[in-house]
């Protein structure tokens, strides 16, 4: 093993840079020695190589630094490593640090940001600490660094108080890391969303070439003192893959399925799962779609139409089907039966919102698409995006029986929420021709 | 940055003097923001003494900061606020110090006082913080200072001060490396810490400053391993990471000798399914049939580690999920590692980033084990709305799992790929069919087929790639695609891509034989054109010229002689350097050159076809999640991933010593102990090879075979961990035989023990019980940490079954000693490596909730809690008594029955700490002090279910060893009869109807028809009384529930024909659904 000489020094983050979709570097933290902004222009080459923001390569590497970075909701978290560390890690903590922001100030946005940019710099030094995380749990920080509210804006520029906790948070003491201490609520609440989203390739002949189902339960919980809950569920078997915040006791669910935790104050995300691929998923959408050009003319024929398929007696809502067009499209003069379309001439996509189905009268978009003059026709398949909703309803059929709490005397107000929505829902269109 | 000018405001352009700083505060705004560049109002604002204003003056000066401009100029303004009582202002101010102290050394040191001042607080968070900046503080001076708060910190009562510590060590190590060994020393210190909120922290430190010190970890090892699924998720990460160079120093390769181990576990496991008809003679036949090599034992330690890691898997933390994965394919023997693939097809759901690195770690692990991946194929199916590049690493991963069964489906999905509208994915598509026709022969022609209908493709990009593909392809087999060249010579005309179009000249020139029409008409157009081609198509000219020049001089010498002279004055001096070596090479000089006669052989030459290969073969050489593997390149601080070792070094370094008391309390009982030394691991295999030096038990255990004996001296520790190895070891080595003679002595007891007594050691027990549970309390902590080892040994792969020669000596010598034991005879391949049967041993929630109708008496009949071989030798069954428990009404009173087929006795039985759920209590049973070989003792406990059939979960601990284990209780013994009369089980009934009331229809068999019987099962599955009924057809039954009392009342009304209908009205519908089905299910049975 080789010996490692003082010059390297270990460490896992060394700087943050906070880039904005214009390329303005517009926040930067160094956890040790300050590394030049200069650094970035590797990054900005990278970017200008992928043309596409999606396809910035998420590490880079750089004579003497390594650049990791997200994207995330139009900003990229630029962080600059000088040693060996697993990529992954550094990937999860630019996104926990995100998703603090977006929990301080309720969204992850560069005025939100610019905005904060104290309590930022305040969070930025409690999550990590000469580059390694030390406090990224939301309890914690929450309770070392007070979010800011209107309210409290007003208050503390009147009287000079401030942001900060002066007391050491409990937490990070007790074996619950996640739950603050000394929670009161008047009116004690736990509520969980049961969210699935499917996911599926559907090809032309309308059969299903990948459906999956994958979940999540949201919770939201309000309850005073340190209330121990388990969750139950009619047919936890469905569930083929789970994953799970930490307060999970893991011993439990492998020998009772039974989700028992000390939850975390406020909102969190109690499990993801996947339905196991043996149940078939049902498709609650189907679509029929038609484009076709005509050969020697710059106009062709475009159809769709939406309609509902298995949808368990709900209604479907909130559909919005999108097209990637091919690049010769000029324009498209269409008509729906119902809600609006847009097409976007630049990026070449067709947004089109139905809203609900009714099932006497299915909604359909119809209508001429311009070509560029001259242009060959286009050989591509565009393949459709298709975005709905079902509320009160987890498509998998998964139940939540009853939720107990332990270690707490008053009775809370419990509510549970199923909703399904498409995830990655796709619809190839392979026919093309005249 | 730091040499910039102080008032470079403007520095990164796009702030102007005029704009508003962000940071400030919109209440007291304005007033400074137009000449605040100078500074001069945030020096008077951090002199006053309202600390809202200095507040305010610090909030700007971060803003400053965190847009990279230089605020230098204000440190000795900033420095002063250091002592500041305002919580906030001194939090700004560490931030500023933090930043600058670096530039400003002198300045900086007026502010050490105050950290030192901090250190002493009696508020751990104040410590804590000021230990966080004194060290951050990269002033050189400070070394010895920062040296002292460190090693007074790592001792500090508040593990969050040691956490600081811990996270100080590689601060100060990069400041000055000369202090590695007393920061080694602080660090080894921190190692010892038992919370998890240290242990992380330490760990970082410890790769960071000395990963080589492996020895630290010896007696940490398992505590990490325990602790790590409460450490938090960072910590995980690097606990795993170094764990993993840890067992690669430590363990054997667990797949050294696969075939022999997969042979083995394959046997082992039918052998568990029908150990009892096999018996001995295939077990003989099996160890016979092994090669006499030496067999591969996991150690312990190392399956440790596997176990712990696994639920790790589910973690949120993609990070951890990965670390995992990589722990997994490294460490994991091969038939182990699929359950990876599970947990990192989750991740695929997540952030496009984590897709990136998760997929690039498959397609290297779906190269060496493609079969891990092979069931979620379709997981990896691209959607056209991903990124390219995960479009391309799906792809890859794809043509790594295409095999001769999937490549229609695989081949399907590619041809909507090329249909896409990213033209770079199409392009790799083309080249992943290739790939894909490579590999698998029999789709090679189909794929060709396609390839060439692309060639008619609008896209050049598509007809280019496609050639070049083709051109691969056709190297494998070019005799029988005469036509594709033919086709291909055609489009030279059209493509216009430098690389299709030399791809096509090569084929043309390598196969010119098989066109030998086409071949000098290409030439042809190419000497027109070759001025204006790109170089690496003239070069392939210069080859096509030579080429038909050698084969066919007749029609093509004066073409040639053209194209080398164009190439001669050529601007490129690889292409004049080429035709000049060309020309003397196939044009025969008068010299008459010997080679000129070859050339025909040196360009004809047969060349090998082409392999496509994924450019993530051999990519795993680094480890799996590293930044290295990702880049393909060592990355700064990469540490290799050693080799695993030839010989695995000594394993008792990990053994921990045990509190010194402890064993005193011990000696005595274990002066008894003898213990079956016959392991026949022994002396082969050193991981589970281990040593007592306890001069007692040595003088005592003379019945050790021999091997054992001469292991005696090697290691100085004696403790509670030898003993359990060793048990372990008599253990593995238990025989089928054994179990089955094992089998009828515990029925032979069973009947002679009364049930319902305690046996004859009750008298003993109760003295012994108090000061064995104080034992046990203090001695949790210790076995926390030694159960999980103990309790996994059991798993431990079928030991050698290779020397059966050496264990029947033992055997041998064991029979002279123990006469009264079972006998040993070879080792019980029921212990499958197979990791379903280890996991079912461990949880051991095998208590089936099929009520045995035996004896009503007693509820159902006995239930096994813990089998003979789990618990090596020591055999627990137990049944509900029904009778009121003494201590508390509200309990269910369950006997337990232990025997001891072992041939050792067992100390200190005792129930562990138990970890239940809320609501649920157990009173425990005083211990048992010994139970002697073949003996069996009964005891009473107490469980309040809490009218629930929850699993009341325990441990039952013998001196050496925990086992989990759990009781649940069939619903019919949470009650208790009570006893109304008609009337009042009519009055009850009528209170509680509606949703109280639950009905069922059955119809009973001719069996079950009888007063006698019907009664008899009603009973016999709940613990109900009869209820006096005037009708004959009817039956009732009332109790109730014991934790809350409420009325559990049955009512059966059974028709002549058969026919009946059971209704149970009780306030607690749970149990009221749960009964009824019981119920019915013991009439119908």
């Amino acid at each position: 093993m080789e010996e490692v000489t003082a010059a390297t020094q270990r460490k896992m983050i060394h700087s943050l840079f906070l880039i904005n979709c214009s390329g303005d570097i517009f926040l930067e933290k160094h956890w040790k020695s300050v590394v030049s902004q200069s650094v970035c222009d590797y990054f900005f080459e990278a970017q200008e190589k992928a043309a596409d923001v999606e396809n910035v390569p998420p590490v880079i590497s750089t004579p003497h630094h390594y650049l990791i970075s997200i994207y995330r909701d139009k900003l990229f978290f630029v962080s600059v490593i000088q040693t060996e560390v697993p990529p992954l890690f550094v990937i999860e903590f630019l996104h926990r640090v995100a998703d603090t922001f977006q929990d301080y100030f309720g969204e992850c946005s560069e005025a939100a940001i610019k905005d904060n940019v104290v309590i930022v710099y305040e969070l930025l030094e409690e999550m990590l600490d000469n580059g390694f995380p030390l406090a990224t749990e939301s309890n914690i920080l929450k309770e070392l660094i007070k979010p800011p509210t209107i309210l409290r804006s007003v208050v503390n520029s009147i009287t000079g108080s401030s942001n900060v906790g002066d007391t050491l948070p409990t937490g990070q003491l007790s074996n619950i890391p996640w739950r603050r201490a000394g929670v009161k609520y008047t009116n004690n609440e736990a509520y969980f969303d049961v969210v699935e989203e499917i996911d599926a390739i559907i090809d032309k002949s309308g059969s299903t070439v990948f459906a999956e189902i994958q979940g999540v339960i949201d919770a939201c919980i309000k309850l005073s003192g340190m209330p121990d809950l388990s969750l139950s569920f009619m047919n936890p078997r469905l569930l083929d893959d789970v994953s799970f915040h930490p307060c999970i006791r893991f011993k439990r669910w492998e020998s009772e399925r039974v989700l028992s935790f000390i939850p975390p104050d406020g909102n969190f995300r109690l499990i993801s799962y996947r339905v196991s691929s043996q149940n078939l998923v049902a498709i609650p959408v189907y679509v029929k779609h038609s484009i076709s050009f005509k050969e020697n003319s710059s106009c062709g024929r475009f159809d769709i139409t939406i309609g509902p398929k298995q949808n368990m007696g709900k209604t479907i809502e909130g559909i919005t089907v999108t097209v990637h067009m091919p690049k010769v499209v000029l324009n498209m003069n269409l008509t729906p039966t119902q809600g609006s379309y847009t097409f976007d001439p630049v990026t070449k996509v067709l947004t089109w919102d139905v809203g609900k189905i009714t099932p006497q009268k299915l909604p359909s978009l119809k209508g001429l698409v311009n070509l560029q003059s001259g242009a060959p026709k286009p050989e591509e398949n565009p393949s459709l995006n298709i975005q709905f909703k079902i509320q009160q309803l987890a498509i998998s059929g998964l139940k939540v029986n009853r939720l107990d709490m332990y270690g707490e005397k008053y009775k809370p107000f419990k509510g549970v929420k199923y909703v399904t929505k498409a995830g990655k829902f796709q619809d190839n269109q392979y026919q093309l021709g005249s | 940055m730091s040499a910039a000018p102080a008032y470079n405001e403007d520095k990164g352009g796009s702030a102007g003097p005029g704009e508003p700083e962000y940071g400030h505060d919109p209440a007291s705004g304005g007033i400074f923001s137009s000449d605040y560049k100078r500074h001069d109002d945030l020096k008077a604002m951090l002199d006053t003494n309202k600390d809202s204003l200095k507040l305010e003056a610090m909030k700007r000066i971060v803003a400053m900061i965190a847009r990279g401009k230089n605020a230098s100029d204000l440190f000795p303004a900033v420095v002063k606020n250091v002592a500041c009582k305002n919580i906030e202002v001194k939090k700004l101010v560490y931030v500023y110090l933090v930043r600058y102290a670096e530039e400003q050394q002198d300045l900086a040191l007026l502010s050490i006082s105050t950290f030192q001042r901090g250190l002493k607080d009696p508020n751990q968070l104040i410590r804590a913080s000021a230990l966080r900046v004194l060290s951050s503080i990269r002033v050189p001076i400070i070394v010895p200072i920062m040296m002292l708060a460190i090693k007074e910190a790592a001792s500090d009562m508040s593990p969050y001060v040691r956490k600081t510590a811990a996270h100080a060590i590689p601060k100060l190590y990069s400041l000055d490396s000369d202090q590695k060994d007393q920061l080694i020393e602080v660090i080894e210190k921190l190692l010892a810490d038992k919370t998890t909120l240290v242990a992380g922290s330490v760990v970082m430190a410890f790769e960071e400053v000395c990963p080589e010190r492996i020895d630290l970890i010896h007696k940490n090892y398992r505590k990490l391993c325990n602790l790590l699924i409460d450490v938090e998720e960072w910590g995980q990460v690097v606990i795993i990471s170094m764990l993993t160079r840890y067992a690669r120093t430590q363990f054997l390769s667990p797949t050294q000798n696969e075939s022999l181990l997969e042979e083995n576990s394959e046997k082992a496991f039918y052998g568990s399914e029908e150990d009892e008809a096999k018996g001995p003679g295939s077990e003989e036949a099996a160890s016979t049939a092994l090669p006499a090599r030496k067999p591969y034992v996991m150690d312990p330690d190392h399956r440790l580690l596997l176990r712990n890691t696994k639920p790790l898997l589910q973690s949120r933390s993609a990070a951890v999920v990965m670390a995992v994965a990589q722990l997994y394919f490294h460490l994991a023997p091969k038939a182990e590692v699929g359950v990876i693939a599970k947990a990192l097809v989750r991740l695929l759901r997540s952030h496009s980033e984590v897709q990136y690195v998760v997929l690039q770690n498959v397609a290297t692990m779906s190269i060496k084990r493609r079969g891990m991946f092979e069931p979620y194929l379709k997981s990896f199916y691209i959607r056209s709305t991903d990124p390219t590049q995960i479009k391309i690493l799906k792809l890859e991963v794809l043509t790594n799992l295409a095999n001769e069964t999937n490549i229609p489906t695989v081949l399907r999905e590619f041809q909507t790929y090329i249909r896409s509208m990213d033209k770079d994915f199409v392009a790799a598509t083309i080249q992943a069919i290739g790939r894909c026709a490579t590999n698998i022969g029999r789709v090679r022609d189909t794929c060709l087929n396609g390839l060439v209908q692309l060639l008619s493709n609008r896209d050049e990009l598509v007809v280019a790639e496609s050639v070049v593909v083709i051109k691969k392809l056709l190297q494998m087999q070019p005799a029988q695609h005469g036509e594709i060249i033919k086709h291909l010579a055609k489009l030279t005309d059209n493509i216009q891509v430098p690389m299709a179009r030399a791809s096509i000249l090569w084929l043309i020139g390598e196969y010119c034989e098989h066109v030998p029409r086409i071949a000098p008409d290409v030439l042809r157009k190419m000497a027109k054109s070759f001025t204006a081609e790109e170089d690496i198509v003239k070069l392939q000219v210069i080859n096509l010229a030579a080429k038909l020049y050698l084969t066919n001089s007749k029609q093509t010498k004066l073409l040639t002689q053209y194209v080398l002279s164009l190439a001669k004055y050529d601007q490129n001096y690889d292409i004049r350097d080429r035709a000049r070596f060309t020309r003397q090479l196939i044009v025969p000089s008068e010299q008459g050159g010997a080679l000129s006669r070859h050339a025909k052989k040196l360009f004809l030459a047969p060349k090998p076809a082409p392999v496509l290969e994924s450019s993530f073969k051999d990519r795993d050489h680094f480890q799996l999640g590293s930044l290295s593997h990702l880049l393909n390149a060592k990355a700064t601080g990469y540490q290799e991933l050693p080799d695993w070792p030839e010989e695995a070094p000594d394993p008792s370094v990990r053994n921990v010593e045990v509190p010194e008391w402890t064993k005193c309390s011990n000696r005595e009982k274990r002066k008894e102990k003898e213990k079956p030394f016959y392991s026949d691991s022994e002396g082969e295999s050193g991981p589970t090879e281990s040593a007592d030096s306890d001069p007692e038990s040595e003088s005592e255990s003379e019945s050790k075979s021999s091997s054992e004996s001469g292991s005696g001296e090697s290691s100085s520790e004696s403790d509670n961990e030898d003993q359990e190895e060793d048990e372990e070891k008599g253990r593995t080595s238990e025989s089928e035989q054994s179990e089955e003679e094992g089998k009828k002595k515990k029925m032979k007891k069973r009947k002679k023990v009364p049930e319902g007594q305690e046996g004859g050691l009750s008298s003993d027990e109760g003295s012994d019980s108090s000061s064995s549970s104080s034992e046990s309390e203090m001695t949790s902590e210790t076995e926390e940490e030694q159960v999980e080892p103990a309790s996994w040994r059991k798993k431990t792969p079928p030991s050698s079954k290779s020397a059966p020669a050496a264990k029947e000596v033992s055997l041998l010598d064991l029979e002279d000693f123990t006469p009264a034991s079972v006998q040993p005879v070879s080792p019980p391949t029921v212990m499958s490596t197979s990791l379903a049967a280890d996991l079912e041993g461990l949880t051991l929630t095998d208590s089936p909730l099929v009520p045995s109708l035996l004896s009503p008496v007693s509820g159902a009949g006995r239930q096994e809690l813990l089998h003979r071989v789990a618990g090596e030798g020591l055999a627990v069954d137990y049944t509900f008594s029904r009778q009121p428990f003494s201590g508390d009404p509200h309990m269910v009173s369950v006997h337990i029955h232990f025997s001891n087929s072992s041939d050792t006795p067992i100390k200190a039985l005792h129930l562990g700490t138990p970890k239940l759920p809320p609501g649920i209590s157990i009173q425990e049973f005083p211990e048992i002090e010994s139970l002697a070989p073949g003996e069996s003792a009964t005891v009473v406990m107490g469980i309040n279910f809490c009218d629930s059939t929850q699993a009341a979960n325990f441990q039952l601990c013998t001196q050496t060893r925990q086992f989990y284990v759990s009781i649940q209780p069939p619903v019919g013994e949470l009650m208790a009869p009570v006893f109304l009369s008609e009337n009042e089980f009519k009055k009850e009934q009528a209170k509680l109807t509606g949703m109280n009331e639950i009905t069922e229809k059955l119809t009973l068999p001719d069996t079950c028809r009888s007063d006698h019987v019907v009664v008899q099962k009603v009973t016999a599955t709940a613990n109900l009384g009869r209820v006096p009924c005037g009708t004959s057809d009817e039956y009732r039954f009332a109790g109730r529930t014991l934790t809350s009392g409420s009325l559990v009342l049955l009512t059966l009304d059974a028709r002549p024909t058969g026919a009946a209908q059971l209704t149970v009205n009780s306030e607690k519908m749970v149990i009221g659904t749960m009964l009824v089905k019981d119920v019915v299910q013991a009439l119908t049975q």
